[in-house]
């Protein structure tokens, strides 16, 4: 992203129409008044987004504004909490994934997750690659082999763990840790991934492998990213979206965000004067 | 003033601990000098050799087997019925029932663990035995089987509740990691939160095992006191701790031979408890690294 000082001017516009050219596509996730509540308390308070397909989408926002709740709505996370109820539909590839007849780990499947704290299985590191494979049924061992070779390399880790591959994934470091757990998602191929604050138990040269690689992954996923650091959402999406309170505030390119927020509230949130 | 008042607690504290640990030295030692004492007379290897046991008897003999045998065999089945029971049972709360369910269901199934033994024996000899013998009309008034099965019941909760905490204990983030890969709840309960609680699991069995040969009202009263070298779960048996009971409350002479057997064979059972203990202790204590 840091092309646009070395390139002639009507590059830069050309470049531009293609994120607008994008614009255009049909959505892969399409939220439309949706709300959320844990019993009588509204953590998502009916709002309405567009993801469109190969972008980076940054969730912003003060703690307890519901970015976390709202991300767990793409993969029917938020379904083990007991007091968790929803109205408003989510559409995937145009498909409402809260219809009764979704199969929840199918959807899964085609949207991965990547948690906060790096959370390997107590497994080798081969193991934890070939995980979701397995439990798909998959049994062809060559296959697995290479899958699990391809998503470690995709993550660039391969170089660090191939003579390692039957150490326990808890062997590694954090940043090593979470670039596996970003590997395990890959490796049954999603077409999104979440990503709720992946970098935030992580040190900055970790944190800057794993940026480097959400670029590198954009060519074949969707990607949404929940984080508390402003320098991370600016450098790495290409939307960037703004809550407060449960509700959308601004949704927008993120250089819009980040350069001319159209309201007072995300322009206080982005200088730091509050959260 | 406050100095005195801790240097008094720490003190006592001290003391209380020393107690307990001479006590346990003081029944060591006890144990160590009686069985010495039996040992001058018997050979060991006729101990661990010989297949009768019949100190009572004036043709004497002096083989643990078939007291040891008649232990194993009661808690191998006590095992055998209380392990796939509580296991299930510890998978069904922590990855089933609501949470409401499984904070009434939990106390109420540890009561079974303090349900007076003698209960329990009364119970094998009176309700289970002569329901087991209208299925198996062999089966003797006094068996093994019976006894088995209702010491198996008595340990279901140090199963069910010991391996539940465990699965319990298993970070939320690794239930999340695995649906998150589209894992069913099935498939993330057995292949990963299982997995990872495994030595918390394991615990629970070998505190269920040394529990169960430990036991002795339940056997004393339902399995019979006939030492026998047998596997055959439907004969009067002998439990070490149904011959220590039986020959305690018989009127044998003290300092006698027949006295002495019963420190023989307390030892016997106390090596193998302690044993037991210490492997729950080890595994414990390696679980506990590893999860630092
Ligand atoms: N399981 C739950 N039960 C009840 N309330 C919840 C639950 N999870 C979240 N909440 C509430 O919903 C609101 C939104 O929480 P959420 O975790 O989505 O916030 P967040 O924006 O991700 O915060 P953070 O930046 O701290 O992660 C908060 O007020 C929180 O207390
Ligand atoms: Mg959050």
């Amino acid at each position: 992203m840091e092309i646009s000082m070395e390139k002639p001017i009507d590059e830069v516009i050309v470049l531009d129409n293609i994120i607008d050219l994008s614009l255009k596509k049909t959505p892969k996730i399409a939220v439309s008044n949706v709300k959320v509540w844990y019993d009588d308390f509204q953590a998502i308070k009916g709002i309405d987004m567009e993801i469109k397909p190969n972008t980076v989408t940054a969730f912003i926002g003060p703690s307890g504004c519901g970015k976390s709740t709202f991300l767990r709505l793409f993969n029917r996370m938020n379904d083990y909490v007991d007091s968790f109820k929803m109205e408003g539909k989510i559409k995937i590839d145009s498909k409402n994934i809260y219809k009764k007849k979704i199969n929840v780990e199918e959807l899964r499947k085609e949207v991965g997750m990547v948690f906060q704290k790096p959370n390997p299985f107590p497994k080798s590191i081969f193991e934890n690659v070939a995980y979701g494979l397995k439990i798909q049924g998959i049994k062809d061992k060559k296959f697995i082999k290479e899958r699990v070779e391809s998503s470690l390399k995709q993550v660039a880790l391969w170089n660090e763990v191939k003579d390692n591959l039957n150490k326990s994934g808890l062997a590694l470091s954090g940043g090593q840790q979470q670039r596996l757990c970003i590997a395990r998602t890959l490796a049954v191929e999603p077409s999104i991934i979440l990503m709720d604050e992946p970098t935030s138990a992580l040190d900055p040269i970790s944190t800057a492998k794993i940026e480097e690689l959400i670029f590198e992954l954009k060519k074949k996923y969707t990607i949404v990213i929940v984080t508390h650091n402003m320098q991370q959402a600016s450098r790495i999406s290409d939307y960037t979206a703004f809550f407060y309170l449960g509700a959308l505030i601004e949704f927008d390119k993120t250089k819009t965000i980040f350069t001319n927020p159209s309201k007072e509230q995300t322009e206080n949130y982005i200088t730091g004067r509050f959260g | 003033m406050r100095k005195i008042k801790e240097l008094v607690i720490e003190k006592s504290l001290l003391t209380s601990a020393l107690i307990t640990i001479a006590v346990t030295i003081g029944i060591i030692l006890v144990l160590s000098i009686e069985t010495f004492r039996f040992f001058s007379e018997v050979s060991i290897i006729d101990f661990f050799t010989d297949t009768q046991w019949t100190p009572l008897f004036t043709e004497k003999h002096f083989g643990i087997l078939p007291l040891l045998s008649g232990t194993l065999l009661t808690s191998f089945i006590a095992i055998a019925f209380a392990l796939p029971v509580g296991l299930s049972i510890s998978i069904y709360l922590s990855e089933y029932a609501p949470k409401s369910f499984r904070k009434t269901i939990k106390p109420l199934l540890e009561l079974l663990a303090s349900v007076p033994t003698v209960v329990y024996g009364f119970f094998a000899l009176v309700v289970v035995t002569p329901f087991l013998q209208g299925i198996f009309p062999n089966l003797s008034g006094f068996n093994s089987l019976s006894a088995g099965i209702v010491m198996g019941i008595m340990i279901i909760p140090y199963i069910s509740s010991i391996s539940e905490d465990a699965l319990h204990a298993v970070p939320k983030e690794l239930r999340e990691a695995a649906f998150g890969m589209g894992a069913t709840k099935l498939q993330t309960a057995f292949k990963v939160i299982v997995p990872a609680a495994s030595s918390g699991i394991i615990v629970s069995i070998i505190l269920a095992i040394s529990r169960a040969i430990g036991e002795t009202m339940i056997v004393a009263i339902a399995a019979g006191q006939q030492p026998r070298l047998t596997l055959d779960p439907t004969v009067p048996i002998e439990t070490i701790t149904a011959y220590i009971v039986q020959v305690s409350l018989g009127d044998v002479q003290h300092g006698s031979m027949e006295y002495r057997t019963i420190f023989a064979a307390g030892i016997t059972l106390f090596v193998f408890t302690f044993l037991l203990n210490s492997l729950s202790y080890w595994i414990r204590k390696k679980y506990q690294e590893k999860y630092e």
